[in-house]
């Protein structure tokens, strides 16, 4: 994976450097957009998928490597790296930052006091630290990591997300569970800490299973219903009450 | 009627939301401005992320009213294409109500 180079470590254990092709792609470094479109176009391939779940990784890839450009406001960039697991034929993909973090994004334009608040409500469909205005700003809608919970609810993965001192981990779902999303991440399975040693930064790792990938599809179904009736219960909430006496 | 070709800026995959504002701020915005339609050519697209279309659709949405969508069409979209473009749409529009 390069870790002891990228850190600038001189290891002293001996490491054996496996061909990356079909089974990992190694730890990068992605600092600008062009970067990152580079990346997606060159190394999702070497990975060898079925096109379906190249684009499943792809989206995953490019909507979290464009939060930590966007939002992050790190000199480093955004670290990631991915490897396949054939055993349980899945991808694990991990994307790291030395940025804000979310309690410090989120607080642009909402009121926090943990780290898990803003885990929260960085998770939920239309919050961004941009702005409060729904449907967001002209170039974030706040809906990022919610398709990528999504996509991992669905497929029933693993998702976790680490900043600050917290982390929330989406939990596997039996796969008898009936599909159905969550607008808040709390309702769905999962776990939490709040006492981690403090990450400077955000970290995200997600499992995708390949057989399941194709359900896509019917994810977006699922996510346009649940997105637009977290919209509409938003707005309601802040309608005008008539006043009576 | 102003024609404008996604697989030409942003590739099969789109998903560069440098490029979709590029496209908003340099074809379709001007294109409406005038009274213009546009079709949106996505023939040879696979995928396109959320992020990429709300950063191409979304303020034009907020800027022209979501009568604007009459002026739009969506040309040759795979299915995971329409439904994404579905979601943006909808959520604009719904926010609209709440501005």
């Amino acid at each position: 994976m390069g870790l002891f180079e990228k850190l600038g470590i001189k290891a002293d254990i001996s490491i054996v450097e496996h061909e990356s092709a079909g089974r990992f792609i190694p730890i990068t470094q992605i600092k600008t957009s062009s970067e990152l479109s580079k990346f997606i176009t060159e190394m999702i391939p070497l990975l060898h998928l079925e096109p379906e779940q190249a684009r499943t990784i792809g989206y995953i890839v490019s909507e979290l490597a464009r939060n930590v450009l966007e939002h992050s406001k790190s000199e480093h960039g955004a670290f990631l790296c991915a490897q396949y697991y054939k055993k349980s034929n899945s991808i694990r993909i991990g994307i790291a930052d030395t940025g804000l973090g979310i309690k410090a994004t989120i607080a642009q334009s909402y009121s926090v006091q943990t780290d898990m608040e803003a885990i929260k409500l960085a998770l939920m469909p239309g919050i961004t630290g941009t702005t409060r205005k729904e449907g967001g700003t002209e170039q974030n809608a706040g809906a990022g990591l919610f398709f990528i919970k999504s996509i991992a609810s669905v497929n029933r993965d693993f998702f976790v997300i680490y900043s600050g001192s917290a982390l929330y981990k989406l939990l596997k779902k039996s796969i008898k569970n009936v599909l159905r999303l969550n607008a808040d991440p709390f309702k769905d399975r999962h776990s939490t800490e709040e006492d981690l040693p403090y990450w400077q930064g955000t970290a995200v790792g997600a499992d995708i299973t390949l057989d399941r990938t194709a359900e896509f599809s019917a994810l977006l179904d699922a996510i346009r219903k649940t997105y637009s009736d977290t919209v509409k219960e938003r707005v309601k909430a802040r309608y005008r009450k008539p006043k009576f006496i | 009627m102003k024609q404008i070709n996604i697989f030409d800026r942003a590739g099969s995959f789109a998903e560069n939301k440098d490029v979709a504002k590029e496209i908003r701020l340099q074809e379709i915005v001007p294109a409406l401005s005038k009274g213009e339609p546009i079709v949106i050519d996505f023939t040879g697209v696979d995928a396109a992320t959320q992020s990429f279309i709300h950063a191409m659709i979304s303020d034009v949405i907020r800027q022209f009213g979501n009568e604007i969508l009459d002026k739009i069409t969506f040309k040759s979209c795979n299915e995971t294409v329409k439904k994404i473009i579905a979601i943006v749409a909808d959520y604009m529009q719904e926010g609209l109500a709440d501005q």
